[in-house]
């Protein structure tokens, strides 16, 4: 299977990762020849093999539903490259 | 001999004993950092202040007989760990300006036991690479050279910069982490020793999320024993980290001791790969040798699926690395450059925040989980990594550990491998497979190629059997009395 210009772009548009025109060939290039390699594994027969999700082995633990913590909203804050109070801040979504 | 030739362990000692004192073991390594680090870009960011404090409070711990397992020992911190105050990038442009207000569990771990922080060391941006050239920090060098040759070469990656600092001996020992090998092969390119332990061993809470269900934080060290004293601060459980593993942390460091007396060890005929030097196949057969006569069982063992577990891998760990890293969206924390609406800004920050390694990974994992793409991809490659686990699972009933070389070659040269992505991921064919599976997996210094560069042997165990791995470990370290140094180092 083999990508082409269009399926690069729109990748790159689910992944919201702007590229430009230039940079689309050098892509699909490199993201072919990843996939192509990958092409190796349908020499597997995998027919009744459960797939496997995790690194470990466990169950998953479940913990209480309580609130544990919060009230930091600073803190929570701190990195925002741009906030107004309490709230991040992006522009306007909304007309 | 200088402060900084010690080992961990010999350090310890030193400092309980009262023979120097903590701050000037610290001040020895920020010395070394200074005349060095310029040359080998280990460290992207060195906290003399905070260490020095940190050497003080440990010298008077020491004074009224509070010594933990690492009181005043001086590491490096693998900038993938969240460090509360410390500003922690994770070797990309997005995190340039982040500072988290918290500390990772494994890093708290090792303060709680008395461990001096000397700085934040560099690595492949978000832990992608085996060469520590995808830094947006600029490439690590290693500290070895090719004989009569200058030509710099990579440390290895991801933790490069951890597996430099140890090897130049400007830490006495760093933190680092493994989704494809990213411990075990610097490790090996630097002739030191480096463990992933099982996973799930240590809690990967606090430290910025590759692949999480292949990431393992763990050590790299001067010795094998030093990485087993590293890893039993560093291990334990973790409510925070919802596959973190309740279960009791032994004492890795005796296991050390053990011996291999009457233990069976495994040699999988598939890690004889096409194209492996020469010099690795004796190497390896060599290290079998050293087993036998120390009284260990060599038995041939087969691991069938070996050869698609690089493919797997660049399935699964680039899906979940579109979804991990979704959340560098210029709003929360990180860099952000400015877009006229939303969606253009989400695409600008990231266009300009990661580096192309890190989009290729994106771009190859939002592919294969997308509408129609999911099953063909990733359902079949997490089918296939129930076959690679099973394989082990069938093996470990036969033998005790196995075997094998960490990396199929030594350490390469600043950009050689740059023209092809799969050519630099074939690095991590013999460690990929105990990612997959979850096994834990060392990788021990055993000896020097042809132009003096190191090569390491892996041994690999059974889940949370992390004490036979090390039995085995130091008994070929013993064997092999490895003491070669590298050119540029620390007291040289």
């Amino acid at each position: 299977m083999s990508l082409d210009p269009a399926t690069v772009r729109r990748i790159a548009k689910l992944a919201r990762i702007r590229v430009d025109e230039a940079q689309v060939e050098a892509l699909r290039t490199d993201l072919n020849s990843i996939l192509g390699w990958i092409e190796q594994l349908n020499e597997v027969d995998v027919d009744g093999v459960e797939p496997l999700t995790g690194g470990t082995q466990m169950a998953l633990r479940l913990r209480e539903d309580v609130v544990n913590d919060g009230g930091i909203a600073d803190a929570v804050l701190g990195n925002a490259p741009d906030r107004n109070g309490e709230y991040f801040a992006v522009p306007k979504v909304v007309e | 001999m200088t402060l900084t030739d010690l080992t961990l362990a010999e350090a310890r000692d030193g400092l309980r004993a009262k023979r120097f004192s903590a701050v000037e073991l610290t001040e020895a390594y920020l010395a070394a950092i200074e005349a060095l680090n310029p040359k080998l870009n280990a460290y992207v960011l060195v906290t003399g202040e905070g260490a020095r404090a940190q050497a003080a409070a440990a010298d008077a711990a020491l004074a009224r007989g509070d010594a933990r397992a690492l009181t005043g020992i001086p590491l490096a911190i693998k900038d993938l760990f969240c460090t509360e105050g410390v500003r922690t990038t994770a070797g990309s442009r997005i995190l340039e300006p982040f500072v988290p207000p918290y500390e990772s569990t494994v890093t708290a771990n090792l303060l709680r036991d008395g461990a001096i922080f000397l700085g934040k060391a560099n690595m492949d941006e978000f832990a992608m690479g085996s060469s520590n050239m995808t830094s947006a920090f600029g490439p690590v060098t290693s500290p070895w050279t090719r004989r009569g040759d200058n030509r710099p070469l990579v440390p290895g990656g991801s933790s490069g910069g951890s597996a430099a600092a140890v090897s130049a001996r400007i830490a006495l020992g760093a933190t680092a982490t493994d989704t494809g090998g990213s411990i075990r092969q610097p490790a090996s390119f630097c002739g030191i020793a480096g463990i992933k332990p099982t996973y799930g061993r240590c809690s990967r809470w606090g430290i910025v999320a590759f692949a999480s269900s292949l990431d393992q934080a763990g050590p790299v060290a001067r010795t094998v024993e030093d990485a087993a004293i590293l890893l039993g601060s560093m291990s334990g459980f973790d409510a925070k980290d919802s596959t973190s593993a309740d279960v009791a942390v032994p004492d890795f460091a005796a296991a050390c001791r053990r011996g291999v007396k009457g233990l069976r060890i495994g040699v999988p005929r598939e890690y004889r790969s096409e194209g492996m030097p020469a010099e690795i196949e004796a190497l390896w057969q060599q290290g079998l040798g050293w087993l036998r006569e120390q009284g260990a069982e060599i038995v041939d063992v087969s691991l069938p699926h070996t050869k698609y577990g690089l493919a797997t891998y660049y399935i699964v760990a680039p899906a979940e690395a579109s979804s991990n890293l979704a959340r560098y969206d210029g709003v929360r924390f990180g860099a952000r450059t400015a877009g006229e609406d939303l969606v253009a800004l989400y695409e600008n920050t990231r266009a300009e925040g990661f580096g192309a390694e890190v989009k290729r990974r994106v771009l190859i994992g939002t592919y294969v989980l997308s509408a129609g793409y999911y099953d063909a991809y990733y359902l079949k490659a997490q089918k296939v990594r129930a076959l690679i686990l099973k394989d082990f699972t069938d093996v470990f009933a036969k033998v005790d550990a196995l075997v094998t070389p960490t990396a199929p070659s030594a350490a390469f040269a600043q950009g050689e491998k740059m023209d092809d992505p799969i050519k630099m991921y074939l690095n991590d064919v013999f460690t990929v497979p105990a990612n997959m599976s979850g096994i834990p997996g060392l990788s021990v210094p055993a000896g020097l190629d042809a132009q003096g560069l190191p090569l390491g042997l892996q041994v690999l165990g059974r889940p949370f059997d992390e004490e036979t791995v090390f039995a085995v470990g130091a008994a070929l370290e013993r064997a092999a009395g490895f003491t070669a140094l590298p050119g540029i180092r620390a007291g040289a």
